[in-house]
Parts: C-alpha cells; structure tokens; sequence
C-alpha cells in the first residue's frame, strides 16, 4: 500500500483499526522484557541504583529529537506533496514529542539530584533539551491559535522546517557557550563504554518507549481525523440552520 | 527597484510617524537599562561586567516591539494583497521590509548602546565593542523576527505567541554576541571567533528568514 493511497482518511482509519491492537500488544511486550530486564540489570558500581532511571531517560531524550524528526517529514508533506493526513500526523506528533521531552528533563534532573546535588544545572546538554521543550511548547501553542486546521498546518509546517534547521544551531551555540563557561566540567561524563548488562535493557527499552510513541501517534491521528469530521459535520449543521 | 525604494521609504515613515516609532525603541531600551540597577543593586563592578549581557537583553526584547505588527497591519489594510500580487518576487519584498524594520528599530539601538553603555560603567572598549555586535547582530535578530511576523499575520489574537515562537531561535545570536563583546575586553577566545561567528549567523537568517517567511505569507493567503 503506497503512501498516496492512505490520502484517503477513510482507507487509512481502516489500517489503524487493523494494526493498533498489534501495535499495542507489541507495546506492552516490549515494556514488558525491557522493565524486566532493566529490574534485573546490575547496579552502577559507582551510582548505585540511580543509573536504572537511565533506563527511561535516554529513551525519552532519543524520542524527544526523533518525534521532531517525523514533524518536519509530515511538514515536507504538507507543503511539498500536500498529503491530506500530513499535517493530522504533525499535530499529534507535537504534543507527544513534548511530553517526550518533558520526562526526559524530568527524569534527568531527578537523576542530577544525587550525582550533581543539585536538580539543574546549566549544563549544555540540559540547555538545549529546555529550549527543544520551548520550542515544541511554542509549535502546539501555534497549532491551537488558529482556528482552521488547514491554514493551522501550513503555518506549523514552515516554523517546523525552521526549528529543525536552527535546533542543530542552536545545539552548537549551546555547546559552545557551555565550554566557554565551564570547562572541563565534573557533568562531562561520558561513559565510554556500556556493560552489555546494561545496554541490552537499554535497547529494548528504547524500543519500547518507540512502539509507544508510533501507538499513541497513530491513536491521536484517528482521533483527530475523527474530531476534524464531528467539526466539518458542525459547520454543515450550522450553515443548514 | 523603484517598487523597492517605495516599499521601503513607506514602511520607514510609517515606523517613525506613528507610534513614537524608532524613539519608542530606544526608549523601551532605555527603560529596560534603567531597571537593571534597582534590581540588582547599584554596585558598578557587577554592572560592569553584567553590562553586555544586559544591553543585548534589552536589544533583543526591544526588537521584538513593533515586530507582531510588521505585516499584520499591511494584511489589516490590505496592500500586503499588493505586494503579493506585484512582480516583485515576495522574498525580495520581504527583506526590504525587514531592512525598513531594522533601519527604524535596530540601528536607533545601534547608536543609542554607548550611550546606555556608559550608565552601566562599561570601559571604552567594551562600548565599542557592545555597539560593533549589536551592529552586526540585530539584522539577524530582524531576520528571524519576520518568519514570526510572518506567522503572527494568520493569528487573530496572537499577543504573548510571537516572542514564545521567535525568542528560542535567536538563543545563537545572543550567545555569540554577548560572547564576542566579553571576548572584546578580555576572555578565554580571540574577538574574532565569536564575532566571525555572530557574521554566519546574520547571514545565515538573511537565507532562511526572507524565504520562510514569504512561505508563511503566500500559504497564509489561500
């Protein structure tokens, strides 16, 4: 089944209601061996159990930038092919990439509260993940400005292209305003290497975290386009009466 | 060309004939400095070494003032339709626009900074240095400032959206500028580091931003 061929709202409702209970069940495995083996997995010698919040962190942190990814194909879609789901998909995307990166700030600084002793610092890693937090704040604000969904995606899908064209920018100014700052900070960690003990855990997690976030996104979709129809089918009403 | 000039000597006195125009940014500026001190106390060391930090913050905020409006009130009276519709490429329009916005509020700022600089005890070469940046770094934050312009035409009752939006973006602008004019006076890197880099950058959204934006407004119009 091409791409073009899910332009039809109602064949692409069909798939999601054949692949979603799948998708779900390929879920909650995966969480499954992957909360396992993160449970089992042995403590850091020198962070004791604290390193098992690592086990949500890095997967939430790799989705944060990932899902910003999918928006700014679904904006190609939109301006270039004008698919009529992309910006449905980019919409959805938008809040689940934020909440994405919400747990992975969330989740790093409970994690920087017994290493660093202290919750936050101005590290750059965390810096740029604020601003991407900004960023997809700024982006689900606009969605919600304006009130027509198609003008609404146009106007998402350009200030998408442009934050994926400055987040790389920003990262580096970020980076280099760090280093300037504070060099050779104690927060550059850098394990160089992982125990396969840990990164096997680590993987399946970042899989699952992954499988959930295509769930939910294909879940949020059907439910927009639904949502899009319950409006189109107001306005018709409104306009008879 | 003429079409240009005419775009651009409209905006200009539009920006300086109404609203206090580029005397309200410089006062807001002005305003901004003056705060600074009763917050954090009038000690002359701290202001002296805080003091290119905070005139690029004041900067930076002041850009944004006249910014919603910039094709907003064009829409609002309809020659943004015209210039859509002239044959002169949009983009092009765009940048002129953008020239007319800065010229009225950046440059004011521009000049006004040694002036400001002095309030805060900066030394000779940190004034210089602040208003060369500044120079250098407003055009870009102009530049990225009309993709937001450009957006804020499609939100009815946008307000707080625009800054939200913008500010994220020009992060880069303002590190590499308040970097290069700590770097004027005495850091860790040579001037012409973060200043080669504050250069990209201005050339960098003159690319993006003229282009985004005349995306923004052409799809904005269907």
């Amino acid at each position: 089944m091409a791409l073009i061929d899910l332009a039809n709202p109602t064949r692409f409702l069909a798939l999601v209601e054949r692949v979603l209970p799948w998708l779900i069940a390929a879920t909650v495995l995966a969480f499954a061996i992957g909360l396992r083996g993160a449970y089992l997995a042995p403590d850091d010698y020198q962070q004791g159990a604290t390193v098992k919040i690592m086990y949500i962190h890095v997967p939430n942190a790799w989705l944060s930038s990932f899902v910003w990814g999918v928006m700014s194909l679904a904006a190609l879609g939109t301006l270039v092919w004008r698919h009529p789901l992309a910006d449905v998909a980019a919409k959805c995307a938008a809040p689940l990439g934020a909440a994405f990166t919400f747990v992975a700030l969330v989740t790093g600084s409970l994690w920087g509260r017994p290493m660093w002793g202290t919750y936050w610092v101005w590290d750059a890693r965390l810096t740029s993940v604020l601003v991407l937090f900004l960023m997809y704040l700024g982006l689900i604000a606009l969605w919600r400005t304006i009130d027509d969904p198609a003008r609404a995606g146009r106007a998402a899908a350009i200030l998408t292209l442009v934050g994926a064209v400055n987040l790389p920018i920003i990262k580096f100014s970020v980076d280099w305003w760090n280093t300037l700052h504070q060099p050779a900070s104690v927060f550059r960690m850098g394990p160089p290497t992982i125990d396969p003990s840990l990164l096997v855990p680590l993987f399946v997690m970042t899989a699952a975290f992954s499988l959930l976030f295509v769930t939910l996104h294909l879940a949020a979709m059907r439910n927009e386009i639904m949502r899009r129809r319950v409006r189109t089918l107001l306005l018709t009403q409104a306009e008879r009466a | 060309m003429t079409a240009l000039a005419n775009l651009f000597a409209r905006d200009a006195r539009i920006a300086i004939r109404i609203g206090g125009g580029a005397m309200i940014g410089v006062l807001f500026f002005l305003t901004v400095v003056t705060l600074v001190p009763f917050a954090i106390g009038p000690d002359l060391a701290l202001l002296r070494r805080i003091g290119p930090a905070i005139l690029w913050l004041g900067a930076l905020l002041a850009s944004l003032l006249t910014l919603d409006r910039l094709f907003a009130s064009d829409h609002d009276d309809g020659s943004l339709d015209l210039i859509l519709m002239g044959r002169v490429p949009l983009e092009i329009a765009v940048v002129t626009k953008a020239l007319a916005h800065w010229v009225t509020t950046g440059l004011p700022l521009v000049i006004a900074s040694p002036v400001l600089g002095l309030f805060l005890n900066l030394e000779p070469a940190a004034l210089g240095a602040t208003a060369l940046t500044l120079l250098v770094g407003t055009p870009a934050l102009t530049l990225i400032g009309v993709i937001g312009a450009a957006l804020a035409v499609a939100l009815r009752r946008g307000g707080l959206l625009l800054p939200v939006m913008v500010l994220p973006m020009t992060i880069p602008v303002l590190i590499f500028g308040v970097a290069a004019t700590n770097a004027a006076v005495g850091g860790p890197v040579p001037f012409a580091t973060p200043f080669a880099i504050l250069c990209a950058l201005t050339l960098m959204s003159a690319v993006i931003g003229p282009f985004a934006a005349a995306a923004t407004l052409r799809h904005g119009m269907e």
